[in-house]
């Protein structure tokens, strides 16, 4: 009975640091909040009791103008007590927010498409899997997510977090969980009749273990290596390879770094950034370059772009000569 | 029953359909921000694509336009102030004027909606534009069509607000001592001219060489 | 009053605005306030039960994590029925439309509203809206959700969107109409001597929530034109393809609907502000305060509409400015149960039938509104949005707060609406099985949501279970809740004993008329009060004694 009354009315498992976090403020929150609800309900409960009527109480209300004065001070009270709770969960959840928005750069990237009504989890090395997600323990992951069709969102309840995932852009989602174990994914933005079944699975396993599972799949060739072969195919190589007489910027250790661009602003080297560059490439102009470059648009698919990214992403820690592939399994 | 005075609370008057007339205006102005706002966010995506898709449009046409519908806001104020100054035949004149302007106004638009249809203009269907850029021209042009669709259906209810106008001052149910129809009404002009006034840049204006 | 006292021979029961004509034409053609507000009390009525048909439909669903009932696209179908019912059919018109409409010229001294043909033209608006959601029933209905979410909504879903959003864009208008007779009628209209400050709270809550109804309705308008266009022609600025944004509707969408939370409850802490006041006979404490809360909530309650897409790939330093600002809103919603609680001290309280709503409503609003602390909270918010959390969060806010008002109001006023007295028990009666049936069906869902249980699922996880099926159990108590004054204030309606003028010794205008009001609504100039709620606790035991 005791056991069937936990599952039944616990938190689910907090398997990260940052759910640790999360569950310090909904503590905080449900404190303060209980306190507030319970104080204000019984206040309620002993005013409509003392002040029933007929009750021989005085009742003698003071005249207006010390009323007045009285019940401005007492108004001051609870305006400048309550905000000062809301600035402490306004600046605690901001620092949550913070840590939420902002993956390390070192954190493992593993591809997720969603369409209705399923997740599509791609690794580095072309390990494919559906509505299953295996991620090693202690070791910041980054889910690079974008959809084929309407609005999702990957939400796991054990990482307290989740995230939109929009057609036509790419999302981050980042954790590093610390608890090993299985933890149910949903989909938790309404995507159509079976939304209540987009749901799926993380596994979170050792580091060895799941080193063991990539390589178990991974017959095919790697998302880089695929992007290599895209890089020249598309003709990429051809402005932005090594024997270019154009004038483009080389790609290599460009990733997640912080580019200067024409208007004087930065904007990061990532996933969003390579996307757009493919298909709107006026959109940001980097210093120092003229608007030469052609759209994509049309011409890649959602794939080419995922394999392109995943080949600047093998590039970030080569020096900025030329993009060759060799260092590619 | 006698008791129920007039006293006790009054009927709506005049100025009442005023305050009335100046808060819808109010909420014509929350309809027509958020085409605004709309089209500023897709622009801010798309600068280039806007740019480039504003040269399409036909100036010529569209300023011709402009300088007709500011006049027709002329005439329009003139119109009521003669009324209220008792020169209920210039007003009648002043108010044919506007009518006539507005749907000139009317009539160069469909010409205009005539040519872009001929040169593919229309966002969906064949579209003129291919190219990189391609995506962004159609969300200029659909935003063109809604913005400019929006504002002629606006003038459109204000030509016919206008011809109840002109039938009530010549036939003098709207005089020297009741003008406030035809104020109101010249209140409304005011609005479907302002929004012109911030249309034509943004659709006609973007980019010139 | 003088040709009354010298004709006495006649006491032929005085004619009001119900014996003005008796047929149905003559309520179809009225420009009477007081009768447009009933027509839309029953056409709003009519909605309140389909949309809890619906409700009432989902629950039972939900008994089992596996589908018992229906199909999942029928419990799509279901809910976004019941959004967009209960909203723009219910919630949306439901205070302002029939209380407001009514109360207002009364409250202020006037004969009617500052344009009677507009009124009753924003209800023919309303009904002709409300006929194509209920073609759009009968064709099938909608399954994209009531927030109409593009690109599922333009491109994918097979349901009749379009239909949908057309009734929801006509009945737009009648909200406008009816905001802006409202802001005309309290500018122009009020009595000589009735001053702002001399307003009921009531009066300044419709006012706020009139000029949201203005301002933010053509938005709302707009952004579904742009959403059907996309929707039949097959592209427009939400179009990712085309490299438009969908996030772009959201903020559009929700720059109308976050609002429109506060036109669904400002007019339903007017309504507390009256009521608390006259049973616990004391003037509500710190009235300024109290009117300065009414205007901060509705100016403040335009800028937080961010706050609805934390998630959904919005900038960091958005999501901090509409955190920060959510916070802030809080603040006046905090004030006014603060100031509630306080008007009961000292009071001279009993417990008829709208104080016992009056007092739900203020419990429930507490919760609701703390845990909106909970989601405005960026990094708690990232964990429970979009989950049971927030349905019941928003449930306890809109069903707690607004919906218990209106009952409080309309028990309240029902005697000067209709002229007849109800049965006092069985009022009393369905207020508490009101209260318990609804915290049995919302306060599980608040669990459901921490641990975990997305909304909008039809099937879930057999954990789950126990909790749904608390809730369901709950929404069956509720239903029979909503379905007891239905029929006590039907009967009343039709059999109830005459009500006097003023049967709770209330201190508004209104009550200085007779009930029901004539046509008119003063047969003589209402005495207007120094100051509102010039009630005397201590007065008022001596006249007991």
């Amino acid at each position: 009975m005791m056991q069937a009354t936990e599952a039944i009315l616990a938190l689910p498992a907090a398997a990260t640091p940052y759910a640790d976090k999360v569950d310090g403020l909904f503590w905080a929150l449900t404190g303060v909040c209980g306190f507030v609800t319970i104080g204000i309900t019984l206040t309620i409960a002993y005013f409509c009791f003392r002040y029933r009527r007929g009750t021989p109480v005085n009742r003698k209300l003071p005249d207006l103008a010390s009323g007045k004065r009285r019940s401005r001070r007492i108004e001051t009270v609870w305006i400048l007590v309550p905000l000062a709770f809301f600035f402490i969960f306004f600046g605690w959840g901001a620092r949550l927010y913070y840590i939420y928005d902002d993956p390390p750069r070192n954190a493992l990237a593993i591809y997720v498409t969603a369409k209705q009504w399923m997740w599509k989890v791609e690794h580095s090395n072309g390990r494919r899997e559906i509505n299953e997600l295996h991620v090693p323990v202690d070791r910041p992951i980054k889910l690079v997510m974008t959809s084929q069709d309407v609005i999702h969102d990957f939400y796991v309840p054990a990482f307290r977090e989740k995230r939109d995932v929009l057609p036509g852009r790419y999302t981050v989602l980042w954790f590093e969980p610390t608890l090993r174990g299985v933890y149910p994914l949903r989909c938790d933005e309404y995507c159509g009749t079976a939304h209540s079944l987009m749901t799926g699975t993380v596994y979170v396993m050792s580091e060895g273990d799941y080193g063991r599972w990539l390589a178990s799949g991974s017959e095919e060739p790697t998302l880089a290596r695929l992007g290599f072969d895209r890089f020249r195919e598309l003709g990429c190589s051809g402005c932005h390879g090594p024997s270019s007489t154009l004038h483009a910027p080389s790609l290599a250790g460009l990733y997640g770094r912080m580019v200067p661009l024409a208007d004087g602003t930065f904007v990061r080297f990532d996933e969003a950034y390579i996307r757009d560059k493919i298909l709107q490439p006026a959109k940001q102009i980097p210093a120092g370059y003229a608007n030469d470059m052609p759209s994509f648009q049309g011409r890649v698919s959602q794939q080419d772009i995922l394999e392109l990214t995943a080949f600047l992403r093998s590039l970030a820690n080569t020096s900025p000569d030329v993009p060759q592939g060799n260092h590619l399994p | 029953m006698s008791a129920s005075a007039e006293a006790v609370g009054r009927r709506a008057n005049d100025t009442d359909s005023e305050v009335g007339l100046w808060i819808f205006l109010a909420s014509e102005v929350m309809f027509f921000g958020l085409l605004f706002y709309g089209y500023t966010i897709t622009r801010i995506n798309h600068p280039q694509a806007f740019a480039d898709a504003s040269a399409h449009t036909d100036l010529l046409l569209g300023s011709v336009n402009a300088f007709v519908l500011f006049t027709s806001s002329l005439t329009m104020a003139l119109a009521a102030r003669s009324l209220r100054l008792g020169a209920q035949r210039a007003s009648v004149r002043l108010l044919a004027a506007t009518l006539a302007l507005g749907i000139l106004f009317l009539a160069i638009k469909c010409y205009e909606y005539h040519v872009d249809i001929e040169s593919h203009l229309v966002p969906w269907g064949d579209f003129a534009v291919s190219g990189r850029l391609a995506g962004g021209e159609r969300l200029f042009f659909f935003m063109y069509f809604v913005m400019t669709g929006a504002h002629a259906i606006h003038l459109t209810v204000g030509l016919g607000v206008l011809s109840v106008m002109l039938v009530g001052v010549a036939r003098g149910t709207y005089t020297e001592q009741n003008s406030q129809a035809v104020e109101l009404a010249a209140l409304y002009w005011a609005l479907v001219d302002t929004v012109w006034i911030f249309l034509y840049p943004i659709l006609y204006l973007v980019h010139r060489p | 009053m003088s040709t009354a006292i010298a004709e006495p021979a006649a006491p032929e029961p005085q004619s009001n605005y119900l014996t003005n004509g008796y047929s149905l034409w003559s309520w179809l053609t009225t420009t009477d306030h007081k009768r447009i507000a009933i027509l839309y009390g029953v056409t709003i009525t009519a909605f309140f039960f389909i949309g809890g048909a619906a409700a009432t439909l989902m629950r039972l669903e939900l008994v089992s994590p596996t589908p018992i009932l229906m199909s999942a696209g029928t419990y799509n179908k279901l809910f976004t029925a019941h959004g967009v019912i209960m909203v723009w059919f219910f919630l949306i018109p439901s205070i302002p439309a029939t209380l407001g409409n009514f109360l207002i010229p009364l409250m202020v001294g006037a004969k009617d509203v500052a344009l009677p043909r507009v009124n009753l033209l924003s209800w023919y608006v309303f009904a002709l809206g409300g006929c194509f959601v209920i073609v759009t029933l009968i064709a099938g209905g909608i399954d994209t959700g009531w927030t109409f979410y593009t690109p599922y909504s333009t491109r994918f879903s097979q349901t009749q969107v379009i239909y949908g959003l057309v009734g929801v864009f006509v009945t737009g208008f009648s909200s406008i109409m009816t905001g802006l007779n409202f802001i005309v009628t309290v500018h122009r209209l009020r009595a000589p001597g009735l001053t702002w400050f001399r307003l009921p709270l009531f009066v300044w809550a419709i006012y706020a929530t009139s000029i949201i109804l203005v301002l933010a309705t053509p938005v709302l308008a707009m952004t579904l034109l742009l959403l059907a266009m996309q929707r039949v022609f097959g592209l427009g600025i939400f179009d990712a393809t085309l490299g438009g944004d969908p996030v772009l509707f959201q903020h559009m969408f929700w720059f109308y609907s976050h609002p429109a939370v506060y036109i669904m409850v400002l007019p339903a802490m007017g309504v507390a502000s009256e009521v608390i006041t006259c049973f616990a006979r004391k003037p509500v404490f710190g009235y300024r305060t109290m009117a300065y809360a009414i205007a901060a909530i509705a100016a403040f309650g335009f800028m937080v509409w961010g706050h609805h897409m934390f998630v959904a790939g919005q900038s960091l330093y958005a999501s901090l400015v509409f955190s920060f600002l959510s916070y802030i809103v809080a603040i006046p919603s905090a004030i006014k149960v603060f100031n509630w609680t306080a008007t009961l001290y000292k009071g001279s309280i009993t417990f008829e039938a709208p104080m016992l709503y009056a007092l739900g409503f203020v419990g429930l609003f507490l919760i609701g509104g703390l845990t909106g602390l909970y989601l405005a909270s960026l990094g708690m918010d990232v964990d429970l949005s979009r989950t049971y959390f927030v349905v019941a969060h928003f449930h306890y806010i809109m069903v707690g707060g607004s919906v218990m008002a209106y009952f409080a109001g309309l028990h309240f006023w029902w005697p000067k609406i209709t002229g007849k007295l109800y049965s006092e028990s069985g009022s009393r009666l369905a207020a508490i099985v009101i209260f318990v049936g609804f915290n049995l069906t919302f306060f599980p869902q608040f669990i459901l949501g921490i641990e975990g249980m997305p909304r909008r699922y039809f099937e879930y996880s057999p954990h789950f279970q126990f909790l749904n099926i608390l809730s369901s159990a709950g929404a069956s108590i509720l239903a029979a809740g909503y379905v007891l004054p239905l029929i006590y204030l039907t009967w009343s309606a039709l059999h109830g004993a005459r009500a006097p003028d003023n049967p709770w010794g209330a201190k508004g205008l209104e009550w200085q008329t007779r009930s029901p009001p004539p046509v008119e609504n003063f047969d003589a100039p209402p005495s207007i009060p120094e100051r509102p709620y010039d009630y005397d606790p201590e007065a008022a035991e001596e006249a007991r004694r």
